[in-house]
């Protein structure tokens, strides 16, 4: 079975068809790429996913468990975490703690806890702290853990991003053009990361991009959205040869 | 690495309350403190904590709150009715005082919860109106309640006194417009300062806690922080409730600071609320160590300047536009940078 299951999902503002029927399969470990012209309902069908909008029809099942129509809050518990098209990090803060509110979840104590600084805020703090700085080291940013987010430079921005995505331990990562605005070597760099993810903790990623490289170079499988329709699906070579895709994309 | 300085940050701001402490003691002790500056003493630790307190709403959970001075009017009529009422019951005036102030401030963090479900829903410029609101309504409302005690219970009026309609023992204790009179006085300036510090501590604290994290986190963006699954509204409510009870806290001192309590648009209109507003801001939004010097300045300030008659508001104004213009130059934020005096 699929880990994450979408059939039939469509959503409407107003008189406006924003997606329709728009289904996806997206197996354990897979890097799965969801591509398509601009307006086409890309970051839309994200947003359904991760709880911002209420799909009006359509089911999406996450490892067996029917999400649709949760919040987001529950929606990440389940195991969704995603990032955003234009960054939004918490820019006042350290990228230490950018990470640690990522881990908010899963390593709880009471507010009183807290405020009282009883053991168990400095044992929870310490746990934290090692666990966000593994994840900083992964993406290489440990030596700007005390950094304010806002300071660092914007692939490493990207970076930092997706690590707080990982904090919450998700089942699926969603990345939303995680290499807009990068230069080629950053893409490049990127791609490996995004790779370095996948193997290391066996993670599934579904990434919207409109860099062909990056798409081509590390996705398996594809999805192409046209004016809220699919217009293609499967094997990322076959989609990305797919005569209607290219009309798509160029035009006759 | 981090942690240690912040943990140092938070120590050198106990340490300036501290040492405020101790220098005024000193003063009062050799008889070099003016009467003036005497009875300042505990208006100062009044008003720290107020700033200290909306500086949680307006600093760290970033909404701007027009109506701090309601949840301080709030607390200030709470923790005085019970004063009054167990004035005979309760003969020690420590251990009255302290529940006092712990009503107050329980009370004022339940408005808190109230006014902030609904509130909180808004944002920016809307919150900041509604809350306005909220201040002038709770003040107006005092004006107009009458509140006393007989043999059988709580009588409650919005008329007159006469309409309370108890029997010969009855005490009133809320009387409308002239409200409470013959509070004691239990506001001393070290029960101030005890409160101060413990505000400080609760708010550093939290500020430095999971919690705290999650609300600035609110405060940054607050999409990303639901994506990662913080909890807005509940985080949204917990710093604003925790802010109006210190700020109950706060006017449980002002309550038992003077022997007749009223709702006055002085004491507890938006002036207030502005004053305190201008506060945090000079001090710097989300700096917890400015909101205190800078209330204590500014607050000692006017009345310092009171030999210069008529140019005193003159004078304070001008004190008000030299702190901001230097608070914000370039070469002041090099020098607290390299200081570290920036919590």
């Amino acid at each position: 079975m699929a880990l994450l299951d979408v059939t039939n999902l469509g959503i409407s503002f107003g008189g406006l068809r924003a997606v329709d029927s728009f289904e996806v399969h997206i197996e354990k470990g897979q890097l799965y790429g969801l591509i398509g012209p601009n307006g086409a309902g890309k970051t839309t069908v994200f947003n359904m996913l991760t709880g911002v909008y209420k799909p009006t029809d359509g089911k999406i099942v996450l490892d067996g468990k029917n999400i649709t129509g949760q919040k987001t809050i529950q929606i990440n518990r389940e195991g969704i975490a995603r990032t955003f098209q234009n960054i939004r990090l918490f820019k006042e803060l350290t990228v230490l703690d950018n990470v640690k509110a990522g881990l908010h979840n899963d390593y709880p104590y009471s507010v009183m806890t807290g405020i009282l600084r009883l053991p168990k805020y400095y044992k929870t703090e310490k746990a934290m702290d090692e666990r966000a700085m593994e994840l900083l080291e992964v993406f290489g940013l440990e030596n700007e853990a005390t950094y304010l987010a806002s300071n660092l430079p914007y692939g490493k921005q990207r970076k930092l991003e997706i690590a707080r995505a990982l904090a919450t331990n998700p089942k699926l990562l969603l990345l939303d053009e995680p290499a807009a605005g990068m230069n080629p070597n950053e893409t490049k760099e990127l791609m490996d990361t995004i790779r370095l993810i996948r193997d290391k903790f066996d993670m599934t990623i579904l990434l919207i991009e409109h860099d062909m490289k990056l798409v081509s170079g590390i996705c398996e499988e594809l999805t192409v959205l046209n004016f809220g329709q699919v217009l293609a699906q499967g094997k990322t070579s076959d989609v990305l040869n797919d005569p209607q895709v290219i009309k798509a994309y160029l035009g006759e | 690495m981090k942690m240690k300085k912040t943990t140092k940050s938070n120590l050198i701001t106990y340490g300036i309350v501290i040492v405020f402490y101790i220098v005024m003691q000193i003063m009062a002790g050799t008889g070099s403190l003016s009467s003036l500056l005497k009875g300042l003493l505990v208006p100062l630790c009044i008003y720290s904590i107020m700033a200290v307190s909306l500086n949680l709403t307006v600093g760290i959970l970033g909404e701007l709150s027009l109506g701090h001075a309601g949840f301080m009017c709030v607390g200030a009529f709470a923790s005085a009715f019970f004063s009054m009422c167990t004035k005979e019951t309760i003969t020690n005036g420590a251990i009255r005082f302290v529940i006092a102030i712990l009503i107050g401030a329980l009370v004022a963090a339940i408005f808190g919860i109230l006014i902030g479900i609904p509130v909180l829903r808004l944002r920016g410029d809307y919150l900041a109106i509604v809350t306005l609101a909220f201040g002038e309504i709770i003040k107006n409302i005092m004006n107009v309640l009458y509140v006393g005690v007989d043999g059988s219970g709580l009588h409650v009026s919005i008329k007159s006194a006469s309409q309370l309609q108890m029997d010969e023992t009855g005490k009133l204790i809320i009387n409308g417009a002239q409200g409470i009179t013959g509070t004691p006085n239990n506001s001393t300036f070290t029960a101030g300062i005890i409160i101060l510090l413990i505000t400080l501590f609760i708010i550093l604290n939290f500020v430095n806690s999971r919690a705290g994290r999650a609300v600035m986190a609110i405060r940054d963006n607050r999409i990303a922080a639901e994506s990662v699954g913080i909890n807005i509204s509940a985080y949204k409510l917990l710093a604003f409730a925790i802010s109006a009870s210190m700020a109950g806290a706060a006017g449980a001192l002002y309550a038992h600071n003077l022997s007749t309590l009223t709702a006055l648009p002085k004491n507890f209109g938006y002036n207030m609320s502005i004053m305190i507003l201008v506060y945090v801001v000079l001090g710097g939004i989300g700096n917890i160590r400015g909101s205190i010097i800078a209330a204590m300045l500014l607050t000692a300030l006017p009345e310092l300047l009171r030999s210069f008659a008529d140019y005193r508001m003159l004078i304070y104004s001008i004190v008000l536009i030299a702190v901001m213009l230097f608070n914000w130059s370039p070469k002041a934020r090099e020098l607290r940078d390299k200081y570290s005096l920036k919590n």
